[in-house]
């Protein structure tokens, strides 16, 4: 008799992911190692805390920026009304590549993808109302960095905030953006320096910042697979504990502030799996590997985004049924923060209304479902102990053939890991194309629909308007002051000393972004990556 | 096959093609995934990577000669990079050049960017097939 076909010739977690059986049982757990391990006791695996979100829930932190610092004030207040429990802000181009409004490379970029920050007195306008020293912040800010965060501290000051009273998080991950998301400005090995110096200052300066935050985000959306994402994360994070350590530092001095950003993809079980897989690897890293002794030194905390790159501009609002997906693999998979996708980014950034439901959709899934009230649902499940075990290995023996390359800065270095998500990420586009790979809207179930109603748009006039402030700004500063603040930059950047001090020194005199920017490309010069493709 | 037929398909070249990000936008992701498939479909592609202004795009439509540029904006900023380097590319290239364009371009931009001379916008969804067949029909 023949035997009844199945849907698919193979069934896998997702292109080019992990082959999965019809059914498991305690038989696929056989040759892997056994973790019995707890929520809360090493190596982590189940959650980093005993009690996961039974005493206080996951941050709902809704990334958010665009236009000038009045509307993204507003819209912060907007989030903050609705239920949103940390900012997160997002920054056009030219801020992130160390470019002043005015400059122009930055023509049609004023303001579409972030908020525009020229200066201090935009940091100080963007917080308008909001007081700094009780509100938690996420900063995705890379190549400037260190002037961001100096921005940020100095507004803090003159709100009347300690240093010390600062709670947030600062992206401060250049080496996954030679990879994907490209706002480097200068060569890796400057970056590194600016990065680690940014994390030595606030190991001793702004004891509850986390100084990095290490991202796996941009490299799924360009293509990584779920291993891919894990290994290459980590090794990043590999390379930037070994770079501190290099600085002299002791490691539990700053891995206590290390965090992650992941992405979440559409694979439910595969990506919960994949966040228990994370948070064993990266405890026994830690403590196999750097010899670290304190508990939170072991801890894979993370801030996870559901994949933008699932998002369908196609019938959009399915994108919240992706999205609930999602943000249910991100809680069950224990996340300490999470910013949903809207429904609309496919389409551009998201308005008031697409925005306050994916929050919706967080607060639904935390009050209504019970999801969150047990620790770590999954655990025990033949499945998802078999994924976290397959998972681990896969990015085990990424890392190791990292390690013999000479870790991950010669591997970015090399074109290694690029290559590997360009692979992938035609692998993908293939799967679509051939309809192997099935996306709801888009190559099946498909309906003649209007594109583009009730978008977010930026207004034209923004670019003139942040331009008119700025030219405000120049005449009235004392000029003298600024020019003296940036011969020191300059000079700071050519020592071994950290260059914290001096950038906050140079934006209280209200030096731009753009000035800041070029006094440190006088002594780094610029990177130019090479395209693979 | 006859030998008139031999000869045009000798004398024929491969379509060439530029593909180039203006601005500052770093999403690169389908720029890759379209330069590889039209590669793999027979195409002479050069990708001329990130951070280009107008003028280095016309700079090097030029220089490689192409017979078709393919631009790609994710930032919002294509009303202020578009326009501009078709404009340049036409002004200095001298000959006819297939225009085409992808990425997030609202519909109400559609149909802005294509009365610049911008033949077809490929927006998110586009199949490598889709896209060959177009360039094959109009280059």
């Amino acid at each position: 008799m023949q035997k009844e076909q199945e849907r698919k010739k193979e069934f896998r977690t997702t292109v080019d992911g992990i082959l999965v059986n019809p059914v498991y049982t305690p038989d696929d757990l056989v040759g892997f190692e056994k973790d019995t391990s707890l929520p809360g006791e090493y190596p982590f695996t189940r959650h980093i805390r005993p009690d996961g979100y039974r005493r206080r829930l996951w941050t709902m932190r809704q990334y958010a920026g665009f236009a000038t610092v009045e509307e993204t004030n507003k819209r912060y207040k907007y989030l903050f009304d609705q239920g949103n429990t940390g900012f997160s802000v997002a920054f056009h181009l030219p801020t992130q590549i160390g470019y002043d409004s005015d400059h122009p490379l930055a023509a049609g970029e004023v303001g579409r993808v972030g908020v525009a920050i020229d200066s201090l007195k935009d940091m100080e306008e963007l917080w308008e109302g909001i007081s700094l020293a009780n509100v938690s912040t996420s900063m995705t800010i890379n190549a400037t960095a260190p002037i961001i965060l100096a921005m940020y501290i100095a507004a803090a000051e003159k709100q009347g905030a300690k240093q010390s009273q600062l709670s947030g998080t600062i992206q401060n991950d250049i080496l996954k953006e030679y990879v994907a998301r490209n706002t480097y400005i200068f060569g890796p090995e400057p970056s590194m320096r600016l990065t680690t110096d940014l994390c030595d200052y606030c190991a001793h300066n702004v004891p509850r910042w986390n100084s990095i935050s290490i991202c796996g985000y941009h490299m799924r959306e360009a293509g990584a697979t779920a291993i891919q994402e894990g290994a290459f994360t980590l090794a990043n994070g590999i390379a930037y504990v070994q770079a501190m350590i290099k600085k002299g530092l002791s490691v539990d001095s700053f891995a206590p502030r290390f965090t992650f950003m992941m992405a979440c993809n559409m694979n439910l079980f595969e990506e919960a799996a994949k966040f228990r897989a994370m948070r064993r690897l990266w405890a026994k890293i830690m403590r196999e590997r750097f010899a670290a002794k304190e508990k939170r030194s072991f801890m894979f905390r993370f801030h996870v985004q559901n994949d933008g790159f699932t998002s369908t501009a196609q019938q959009p609002k399915n994108n919240i049924a992706r999205t609930t997906i999602a943000a249910l693999a991100c809680i069950m998979g224990g996340c300490q923060s999470l910013c949903t996708t809207s429904y609309d980014e496919a389409l551009a950034l998201p308005s008031e209304e697409s925005v306050r439901i994916a929050l919706r959709t967080q607060q639904i899934i935390a009050y209504e479902s019970g999801v969150g009230d047990v620790v770590d649902p999954l655990g025990g499940s033949y499945y998802v102990e078999c994924l976290t075990n397959e998972l681990e290995r896969g990015m085990k023996e990424y890392i190791e053939a990292i390690d013999e390359m000479g870790g991950a800065l010669k591997a970015i270095e090399s074109g290694y890991i690029q290559k590997e998500l360009v692979r992938s990420s035609y692998d993908y586009q293939k799967a679509v194309d051939s309809g192997e790979q099935v996306v709801v809207g888009v190559n099946r179930f498909r309906v003649e629909e209007k594109l583009d109603a009730d978008l977010l748009e930026i207004d034209e006039r923004i670019e003139r308007k942040q331009k008119e402030r700025l030219k405000k700004l120049r005449k009235e500063r004392d000029n003298k002051k600024v020019k003296r603040t940036l011969n020191k930059v300059h000079q700071m950047a050519e020592s071994d000393e950290n260059i914290m001090p001096v950038l906050i020194e140079a934006v209280k005199t209200y030096a731009t972004v753009g000035e800041i920017a070029d006094a440190l490309r006088s002594v780094f010069g610029e990177y130019h990556e090479t395209s693979i493709i | 096959m006859g030998c008139a037929m031999k000869d045009k398909m000798k004398s024929k070249r491969r379509i060439r093609v530029l593909i180039a990000k203006p601005g500052l936008d770093g999403h690169d992701r389908g720029a890759k995934v379209v330069a590889r498939g039209l590669m793999n479909a027979g195409m002479e592609v050069v990708y001329l990577g990130l951070r280009n202004t107008p003028d280095q795009i016309a700079e090097a439509s030029v220089q490689e000669d192409v017979d078709v540029l393919a631009l790609s904006c994710l930032s919002g900023a294509h009303m202020a990079l578009l326009p501009r380097t078709v404009r340049l590319t036409k002004k200095r290239i001298g000959k006819s050049v297939l225009f085409i364009a992808g990425g997030i371009i609202p519909a109400k931009d559609v149909s802005k960017v294509k009365e610049l001379g911008i033949a077809k916008i490929f927006g998110p969804g586009t199949t490598i097939d889709e896209i060959r067949e177009f360039i094959e029909y109009h280059a």
